[in-house]
């Protein structure tokens, strides 16, 4: 069972939340991981690794540095759950 | 002329309380930290040992934020949760970067985060371990946390020797105190160690006490029924700066650190020097380098941890030491109540010896029925013994597995 878009970006927002303390309200799609949400390249592996976690999906570590945005996250756990 | 270090701060997380006061205040009345676990291990994993001495579970969600809290492991949050104490009972809301440092100690270091993750790996593979779980398992990991939150730039060290850990770090930061290379330093150390493999090992070894069915009796140190320490779990925090500092900024003075003292049984892996010789060797260096004299030891932290092998050497060492003076030094062993810190004791214990020296009350060994009779010191039995009016001295001793022996002399103000 797939999730929806909203559904991802939810799930994301509370990821974020759990790992950096920001509001889940915060977490919105055009915000930027490093530039405005201050989250750095640890944190961001904890959060992808949470996230394959929970969507039941492969983030390789190579992909990791293309997911600027928080859109962009979505969309690849998006796409990633159809593969 | 060496500058005068003084503590002019005290912080502490013991399973006595959240705070320096409570652990001093439970100390005063004879309260015993240990208890049965509230846990499946001895159950799940057939212990022996089903008691330790834990800190509250609730003093570090009350204490740390959640984020901050996941990012370090139990060692670490207890030692940044003493160190703010610590700072801010000296008044130190800003100190200069360049002339701050941190001495700060683990005996095993992040032992639960190194488990956790190695369960982690064996259930759910190798992705699902976390990339903090070296930064927080090292042993320099609560040095670190406390460092960068006080932004110390002039040294963040970690000195590791077991039990004797934190009192050599006092040490260190003596010296880097009275040496000119800090204003201030944040001294100390911390354990969070009680998991079921240091009690399968330790119990193994024979090391711990196996009075399941008296958990509050079990940590007896000089008593002739004694039969292996407590596992015990906190942090302790001094801040130590120079009398000059301290004065300048109008800051409250708890006690002198006179000296201290280092010594190697090179002997035993677990096992003390049985004369106590070497023990002797460190307390003797306390003193000498500290130019105090039997008569002006009014007052001993012992390490005393309630093992059948390990109080009779200290008590030796402590006798011969003081010679005709001995029974002018009022001799406290504090694990009864606490438990065994590990790398957290020597810290605790220091801060116990300095609130001594400041209330003029010397702490109740609790538990004793009946003194070893190979021991002839003067210990405070049941209830705290007040402390002689004037100039007086304390020591505070810690051993550790690998034959380390570290003393701290402090001089009343």
């Amino acid at each position: 069972m797939a999730f929806t878009e909203s559904e991802i970006l939810a799930g994301l927002a509370e990821i974020v939340n759990e790992e950096t303390g920001l509001a889940v309200e915060a977490v919105e799609p055009n915000k930027s991981f490093t530039d405005d949400l201050d989250i750095d390249s640890i944190s961001m592996m904890t959060i992808v690794v949470n996230a394959e976690k929970k969507f039941g999906v492969k983030i390789p570590d190579d992909d990791v540095k293309d997911l600027v945005t928080v859109q962009d996250a979505v969309d690849y756990i998006n796409k990633a759950q159809e593969a | 002329m060496t500058p005068k270090v003084v503590v002019t701060g005290i912080g502490a997380v013991t399973p006595l309380g959240a705070t320096a006061d409570a652990t001093w205040q439970a100390i005063l009345a004879g309260v015993s930290g240990v208890h049965t676990m509230d846990n499946d291990w001895a159950e799940k994993y057939g212990l022996t040992v089903d008691f330790a001495a834990q800190v509250d579970p609730q003093v570090v969600p009350e204490k740390l934020k959640r984020v901050q809290a996941k990012r370090l492991d139990p060692s670490s949050q207890f030692a940044l949760i003493s160190a703010r104490e610590a700072m801010a009972d000296a008044g130190l809301d800003e100190t200069d970067p360049d002339r701050t440092a941190v001495a700060w100690s683990t005996g095993i270091g992040g032992v639960w985060t190194l488990l956790d993750a190695w369960d982690t790996l064996q259930t759910e593979g190798p992705r699902r371990v976390m990339p903090l779980t070296v930064p927080m398992l090292m042993p320099n990991g609560p040095a670190a946390a406390i460092g960068m939150e006080f932004k110390a730039r002039a040294g963040v060290q970690t000195l590791v020797s077991a039990c004797a850990s934190s009192t050599e770090s006092l040490g260190h930061a003596y010296d880097l105190v009275s040496s000119g290379q800090a204003d201030v330093v944040i001294a100390g150390g911390s354990e969070a160690a009680i998991h079921p493999i240091t009690l399968a090992a330790f119990n193994s070894m024979q090391a711990l006490s196996r009075r399941t069915d008296s958990p509050e009796t079990a940590s007896r140190p000089y008593d002739v029924g004694r039969d292996g320490f407590v596992m015990g779990e906190g942090s302790g925090t001094l801040i130590l700066e120079t009398e000059e500092h301290a004065k300048a900024r109008g800051a409250k003075i708890y006690a002198e650190v006179a000296s201290w003292g280092i010594s190697n049984d090179a002997y035993h892996i677990t096992g003390g020097e049985p004369g106590g010789k070497y023990a002797l060797r460190a307390m003797q260096e306390a003193l000498d380098s500290a130019d105090l004299s039997p008569a002006d030891i009014k007052h001993v932290n012992a390490h005393a941890t309630s093992t059948p092998v390990g109080d009779i050497p200290e008590s030796v060492a402590i006798h011969e030491l003081l010679g005709d003076h001995v029974s002018d030094a009022l001799v406290s062993a504090t694990k009864s109540m606490t438990g065994h810190l590990l790398g957290g004791t020597g810290a605790v214990e220091s801060i116990l010896t300095v609130k001594a020296l400041q209330e003029r009350v010397a702490p109740p060994t609790i538990n004793i029925e009946e003194v070893d009779p190979e021991v002839h010191i003067n210990i405070v039995r049941d209830t705290p013994a007040e402390l002689p009016a004037g100039d007086i001295a304390a020591i505070s001793n810690s051993f550790g597995f690998g034959g380390h022996n570290a003393v701290v002399a402090f001089k009343s103000v």
